[in-house]
């Protein structure tokens, strides 16, 4: 498993040195970390490189920032990679993947939806799981709702 | 359905009239009883209960209860699943759709109380009842497909009180129970010092070996 990963950290610095320095590999897994200014032009450049397939795009609410994830698949190089960035809590707003890969359409919207993140360039950023008068962004940690009725602690 | 309420106003003033309306009472309750066909709201697990409730091995299309597929044909809106808030209006308006007289049975614990979601849950609508008069409750996650079919029995029970005289109740000798009381009085008779609490260990009968037997598991038997 780590052999391929090891292949795959050489494919990339063969293919395009710009991104080599930001691969790493954690917990058994390709992982590029990318500075939020720079994620749409690593994208398109991963693009490129062979990841032809966006598998998946969430985020974690992290205390002092959110973090977004975008799975990648390529088959040229069969391999997955992950991809993370950084966005403000404060002014949660990031790049669309949508010119990149459309599939990142309903994928984006889902994590507007739970987490609030605005994504510049999305077609029809709207709310899709919930109802479109719902208030607030439920997967924060800090979300709290009237409706919600806690779960009592029994020991 | 005018017609029918005239009749059934102008059968209980008459004279002697009564005799004649119990009779086309039970005559209308006892057809409507039989075909009492179902508008499946399958909105989660629950659903595939429901469709083994209406395929060969239960086949509860014998008691004239089969799923039909737009709600103005039918008479029982079965909500079987969990209920959230982006579906509640498009349930609403089905059974806003369904003709008089409707019908409906909870199935499973999402529709009678939220169930598992009832905690901690920003979405889910905490029982069907919240938005639509439930007739008959079935508890479980999910329900036996035997359960759907009782539901289905009780709620013919029901259908048979029915009259066609505005307003009025047939008197009829049923077992339901008349209110929530009644119905938790029964449960009280029903419990055994066994079957106290919900994880008490089940009673371990073993017909084909004596108990004798299985005591003396691992010398000579």
């Amino acid at each position: 498993m780590s052999d391929h990963l090891e292949e795959l950290r050489e494919r990339i610095s063969e293919l395009d040195p710009t991104i080599y320095p930001l691969f790493s590999i954690e917990f058994g897994d390709a992982v590029i970390a990318v500075p939020l200014d720079d994620l749409l032009v690593t994208m398109h450049r991963l693009r490129e490189l062979g990841f032809d397939r966006l598998g998946m795009v969430t985020a974690v609410d992290r205390p002092e920032f959110f973090v977004l994830v975008y799975r990648l698949h390529s088959r040229a190089l069969s391999a997955g990679l992950f991809v993370k960035a950084k966005v403000h809590k404060e002014d949660p707003v990031a790049p669309s993947m949508f010119e990149v890969w459309p599939a990142a359409d309903w994928q984006e919207r889902e994590v507007f939806d739970l987490f609030g993140i605005d994504f510049e360039g999305h077609p029809d950023l709207k709310r899709i799981f919930l109802p479109d008068e719902f208030e607030g962004h439920p997967l924060r940690k800090d979300y709290d709702h009237p409706r919600v009725i806690r779960r009592p602690d029994y020991i | 359905m005018a017609l029918v309420d005239r009749i059934g106003t102008s059968l209980e003033r008459t004279p002697g009239g009564g005799i004649i309306l119990t009779s086309v009472d039970a005559l209308v309750d006892w057809s409507r009883g039989q075909s009492l066909w179902a508008m499946p709201m399958g909105t989660a697990c629950c659903a595939m209960e429901f469709i083994a409730a209406s395929f060969s091995k239960f086949d509860y299309d014998r008691l004239g209860t089969f799923p039909r597929p737009d709600p103005r044909h039918c008479d029982v809106m079965v909500l079987a699943g969990t209920i959230t808030e982006k579906m509640k209006p498009a349930i609403q308006r089905l059974w806003d759709q369904m003709p008089e007289p409707k019908w409906a049975i909870a199935m499973g614990n999402c529709t009678v109380s939220g169930g598992i979601f009832y905690y901690d849950s920003y979405s889910v609508v905490r029982g069907a009842d919240e938005f639509i008069p439930v007739d008959v409750y079935i508890a479980g996650c999910p329900p036996r497909p035997e359960s759907l079919i009782d539901a289905v029995m009780q709620l013919r029970e029901l259908v048979h009180e029915e009259s066609i005289a505005p307003g009025k109740r047939r008197e009829r000798n049923t077992k339901l129970p008349r209110s929530k009381a009644e119905a938790n009085e029964r449960m009280e008779a029903m419990r055994t010092p066994e079957s106290d609490g919900p994880h008490a260990p089940a009673k371990v009968v073993n017909k084909e070996f004596p108990s004798d037997v299985i005591a003396d598991e691992g010398g000579e038997v």
